[in-house]
């Protein structure tokens, strides 16, 4: 368990995940791949009259089960591990951070912008509702996220992939310098 | 008894995307600014893992545990792969988190993950509600 309570370098973590590829589809004959219980979530909770939402999620119960493992999973660990940014992170990285206005490098997520209260902010509410519907909606539109796209349809060594996966790229570098210093400066 | 090895799976993939600081806000922000190496290394040696083993599955004709022939998802490319693929870059360095590390910091009981969250699955409803009329 001790392994738990520390970080770990960049060739412990990305080979972990890469295993989730072959492990499940040896496992569940399945694809590696998380933004798809976005979709599931809705079909599962809401009857909507829409040919997307219009199949059986119950067939990919497995999926949701798997992320709620990863909710439980955050939640078992993240406490142990809450730390400063700084030593971890890039200097330049938060002194360029620090100039657009945050203030709050006491954990692993900028606590000024996403803890209770002060993420009920104008800037707040940009990031977490407008981040996260952009997440939700580019993910879907683009059938994959990092899992589905980036690590498992590469690894499969697919076009589409690549192409997703350069476009991910492109839209958060455009975010980082153009969005985010617009949003902080609110 | 699947159920409960995809669970503890699932639990242990939100584990590795803490211990690996793939949840931290800051490590997102540090690879979009191309400051560190480490978000590359990362997603870098996933794939080539993930690769290799997926190459040994087809060499030595590995089964699925389900009897059936291991059958690999097939990615559509089409306009959606280019302008959802922009849009999701443009939300992930807005939130820090891609759709992974939504679910363990909302998990960790951070309440801007919880909203980005169900933002998200809104941001899902709302494509499925529109996806005929946007361009293929």
């Amino acid at each position: 368990m001790e392994m738990f309570s520390s970080f770990w370098p960049w060739y412990v973590t990305g080979p972990l995940i890469g295993l989730y590829v072959p492990i499940l589809y040896l496992l569940l004959n399945r694809h590696f791949g998380v933004s798809s219980t976005f979709r599931d979530i809705c079909a599962a909770c809401l009857r909507i009259d829409k040919p997307y939402f219009r199949y059986n999620w119950k067939d990919h119960r497995w999926r949701l089960l798997f992320v709620a493992g990863i909710a439980i999973g955050g939640f078992l660990t993240h406490p142990t591990l809450n730390t400063p940014a700084q030593g971890q992170v890039s200097g330049h990285t938060l002194s360029v951070l620090s100039s657009l206005g945050i203030k709050d490098f006491s954990s692993l997520v900028p606590g000024d912008l996403f803890s209770w209260p002060s993420v009920l902010s104008l800037k707040g509410l940009l990031l977490t509702v407008g981040g996260g519907f952009l997440v939700g909606f580019g993910t879907r539109y683009a059938e994959g996220c990092t899992s589905g796209h980036s690590i498992h349809g590469i690894a499969t060594f697919q076009r589409a992939s690549v192409v997703a996966t350069v476009c991910f790229f492109l839209g958060g570098v455009f975010s980082t310098y153009v969005i985010l210093p617009i949003i902080l400066h609110l | 008894m699947i159920s409960i090895v995809v669970l503890l799976l699932g639990i242990l993939f939100g584990a590795i995307l803490t211990n690996g600081e793939i949840i931290s806000w800051f490590r997102i922000q540090e690879m979009f600014r191309f400051d560190a190496f480490h978000m590359y290394g990362v997603i870098g040696s996933a794939i080539f893992v993930g690769a290799l083993s997926m190459q040994v599955i087809k060499w030595l004709h590995v089964r699925s545990m389900t009897g059936e022939q291991v059958v690999i998802e097939r990615k559509e490319m089409g306009k959606g792969t280019v302008i959802g693929g922009l849009i999701f870059g443009a939300g992930w360095a807005l939130t820090g988190a891609c759709p992974g590390p939504l679910y363990a910091l909302a998990g960790s009981g951070y309440a801007g993950f919880v909203i980005a969250l169900l933002s998200a699955i809104g941001g899902a409803l709302v494509y499925g509600l529109v996806s005929e009329r946007l361009p293929r």
